[in-house]
């Protein structure tokens, strides 16, 4: 088997895809966060500061969602078309919620009148609640694994997805993205605005931490094949303690006023958990519940090497260029919040 | 079956609905770039009020393009896990460059373009615009040769058997120069400059009729008249060379278009007309042998016909794909009709007191909405019935997994959200198109002097 330094090429696919994941997880979740406290501001003004806080970059947020989707379907075909056509209704919902939030930041402003601008908030408010849990519902049961059987055609109903661990993990990244988004307000916002974030980036975090030790209690007694890894090679146990730590370090910083940093720990966190999800699995992707032996692994579900050096190289090449698109859009907003007559 | 019908409704209207939007990003983009640079060129104030202006509505026609654009990436996986397994390979590297290269550019750009007038230099404002407008050219790159290679597959070998089998990339580059790509992606272009400049042409021939903002309306006009005339005649050349690919590489494709049955014989070029496709006639007016000489330079050349294709690899819906090829031929030459008239009366320095020509003007800006869809309806309905031509059939394409029932919830879900969307859109360009070029910045000067009073009490 052709390798890179000594690792194959769906295993380097398989980190790449990881990253673009948790990309995607650190971007839009600061800005499903923001969104999902929204109607927690009551004054006009409030809110439009907080959605202008997101205004320049939620777009290019989105967009590593579109690119580490083109990235799964290139990489790992099989993997894309099982769990997509599985889920069918989870990412059909997701998708309609996707474009309701869209739409609501983009019309909410465009008119002055009071039910106007309260139904937009209301929609886009419910679309950045509902969108995180929906992603953790994907999440949650991939981690759960599907009834694969080989040659077999999976299909799965929507009550089996909405299963308590996929909900309890749909919850997990809901208070996840709560917490995020409000360190990211806390950063944009000043005077009240910012008083009340801080109160609630505090209850947002307790609230986190309640779910995520349940979500860690619930894997450890009922999920046996997610902590094989944990069990066999116990160095690993090193990435779930750096979560934990990363996560305390946050209120901490937030007590200092130091929310720079503590979006940094907050970012830090969401790759981190993302990690832990890839060891537990790797190198399965879709876990089999009928037989381990029909699992999809990495190595099974990706293109052809030769597809997938391509595409390597496309990485090396787009990466560094969308980093300096991305630096460049936060640079030129940095700082608070200013509302001008182009804002939303 | 059903769920294969279902299926594709469900993509068909996703899509096309889709589409009614990102030709209108590139065009006004380019737009949006002539109308900034003249402006740091010239100093001209009124261009940037344009430029501004332009963006206001670019900014509309963008975020619903975006929102609308990801459900046709998920859909392949959700309805079409099959086609997926099949081509992820081939057809997933493509759209993964997409969102690389092009959306992270657009995207990236987006919001300094929209939000940055006043925070930074003009000319990295400029710069911005640019990123925004190549990034949108290269998002049609990517999926142009992605839809390209779905109609005429190269650079791939197919692997494994039945179930399994899959296309494999073997050459890259032949693959993103497959035979149609290049040809078809002029074609694309070219009709999404058109859709941008008609609606400017549309909204200041408006204004101009209502004697409103007449001085500003009539620079916006010409400069969308240069590149309306420049690319409605372009057209003539990329549509000819796309056909002429279509007559090589697609031949069932290019005998439905023109109803042409007969396995092999002289083919009339029709100007309009209609199909039976029991009787396997055409009545209508016609070029006698006109086909034959488009595609082979003389009249007596003959041309396969739909009747030297085996009968399930031929396309079934033969008289839409006829009509809606020929619409689209008729709006072109609409089109570089209008031009030519407008450009004639600019010439004689009497453009703007042609009342009649105006009021064409408000109107036409549907034409070349409609035209890019007819062609994609065309395009599309004769590669049928295979998905991958000539490799699978889009009835072994489907997710298995996928009930009828499931797509009904997202097709009715969808039509819901759409019909809504599509009437806010509307009421809200109209809204803009009123309100005029201008911004009152007495007044949102006002207003954000009292929201800042608001943030610190």
């Amino acid at each position: 088997m052709d390798t890179f330094l000594g690792i194959d090429y769906p295993t380097w696919w398989f980190f790449v895809v990881g990253g673009l994941f948790a990309g995607y997880a650190v971007l839009d979740g600061f800005d499903f966060g923001a969104g999902a406290w929204h109607l927690f501001f009551r004054k006009e003004s409030s809110r439009r500061i907080a959605l202008n806080a997101i205004g320049p970059v939620w777009d290019g947020n989105e967009v590593w969602l579109v690119i580490g989707g083109g990235a799964l379907f290139a990489g790992f075909p099989v993997v894309y078309a099982t769990l997509f056509s599985a889920m069918y209704i989870p990412f059909m919902l997701f998708l309609a919620f996707l474009i309701l939030r869209a739409v609501s930041i983009e019309f909410r402003s465009k008119e002055p009148m009071k039910w106007w601008r309260q139904g937009w908030d209301i929609t886009y408010s419910i679309a950045s609640i509902t969108l995180p849990i929906l992603l953790g519902i994907v999440l949650g049961n991939v981690l759960l694994g599907f009834p694969i059987r080989a040659g077999e055609v999976l299909s799965i109903s929507l009550l089996e997805a909405l299963n308590p661990f996929a909900i309890i993990v749909g919850l997990t990244t809901l208070f996840l993205f709560m917490m995020h988004g409000a360190i990211y307000l806390a950063m944009k916002t000043d005077g009240r605005l910012f008083s009340k974030v801080t109160i609630l980036l505090r209850r947002s975090t307790i609230a986190f931490i309640i779910m995520f030790s349940i979500t860690t209690l619930y894997t450890v007694l009922y999920i046996p094949h997610l902590t094989d890894t944990f069990k066999s090679s116990p160095a690993y146990f090193i990435l779930p303690l750096a979560g934990i730590l990363s996560i305390a370090n946050i209120p901490r910083l937030a007590k200092k006023r130091e929310y720079w940093q503590a979006f940094i720990f907050s970012s830090l966190s969401i790759c981190l958990f993302l990690l832990i999800v890839a060891v537990e699995l790797y190198p399965v992707i879709l876990y089999s519940t009928i037989d381990e032996a029909f699992s999809i692994t990495a190595q099974q579900a990706a293109s052809s090497n030769k597809t997938l050096r391509i595409m390597l190289r496309f990485s090396a090449l787009g990466f560094p260029l969308v980093g300096l698109y991305t630096y460049f859009v936060y640079r030129t907003f940095r700082g608070k919040v200013q509302l001008d007559e182009m804002s939303y | 079956m059903e769920v294969e019908i279902l299926a594709r409704i469900q993509f068909a209207f996703t899509v096309a609905f889709h589409y009614i939007y990102p030709p209108l990003s590139i065009g006004l983009g380019l737009l949006m770039v002539i109308m900034e640079g003249l402006y740091l060129w010239t100093k001209n104030k009124e261009y940037e009020i344009l430029a501004r202006f332009w963006t206001r509505i670019f900014a509309l026609t963008f975020g619903i393009g975006v929102a609308t654009g990801i459900v046709m990436e998920f859909e392949f996986g959700t309805n079409w896990a099959t086609y997926s397994r099949y081509v992820g390979d081939v057809f997933g590297s493509a759209l993964a460059a997409e969102g690389i290269f092009a959306f992270a550019l657009e995207s990236g750009f987006l919001g300094v373009l929209l939000f940055g007038w006043n925070r930074v230099k003009p000319w990295v404002h400029f710069v911005s615009t640019i990123g925004v407008f190549l990034g949108s050219m290269f998002s049609a790159i990517w999926i142009v040769i992605a839809n390209s290679w779905q109609q005429t597959p190269a650079g791939y070998h197919i692997v494994g058997e039945g179930m399994n089998a899959r296309a494999e990339i073997t050459d890259f580059w032949a693959m993103v120069f497959n035979p149609s790509s290049m040809d078809r992606l002029s074609h694309v272009w070219l009709g999404a400059f058109l859709a941008g400049a008609f609606l400017v042409l549309s909204v200041h021939a408006y204004y101009l009729l209502k004697g409103r903002f007449v001085e500003i309306s009539q620079k916006a006009f010409k400069i969308a008249l240069v590149v309306a005339l420049i690319f409605s005649l372009g057209q003539l050349f990329t549509g000819h060379q796309s056909a002429h690919g279509v007559s090589e590489n697609q031949p069932a494709k290019l005998a439905a278009m023109e109803g042409h049955f007969d396995s092999l014989a002289t083919a009339d070029m029709y100007i309009m007309g209609w199909v039976d496709k029991e009787k396997q006639e055409v009545s209508g007016i016609a070029i006698p042998n006109g086909l034959s000489f488009l595609t082979h330079g003389s009249f007596d050349e003959e041309i396969k016909g739909l009747n030297a294709f085996p009968e399930n690899e031929r396309p079934t819906a033969l008289n839409a794909i006829f009509q809606f090829y020929h619409l689209m031929v008729a709006i072109g030459m609409m089109l570089i009709v209008l031009s030519l008239f407008a450009g004639f009366f600019w010439w004689r320095g009497t453009l703007f007191q042609q009342k009649w020509l105006l009021t064409g003007f408000v109107w036409a800006v549907f034409l070349p909405q409609l035209a890019n869809q007819f062609g994609w309806y065309a395009a599309e309905m004769g590669r049928q019935p295979w998905v991958v031509y000539g490799l699978l059939r889009t009835s072994d394409a489907l997710s298995e997994a996928v009930t009828a029932s499931q797509v009904w919830f997202s097709l009715i879900m969808f039509t819901f959200i759409y019909s809504i969307l599509f009437l806010l859109f509307i009421y809200l360009l109209n809204k803009k198109i009123k309100h005029g070029p201008y911004e009152d910045n007495d007044r949102s000067e006002r207003v954000r002097q009292r929201e800042m009073v608001d943030v610190v009490s």
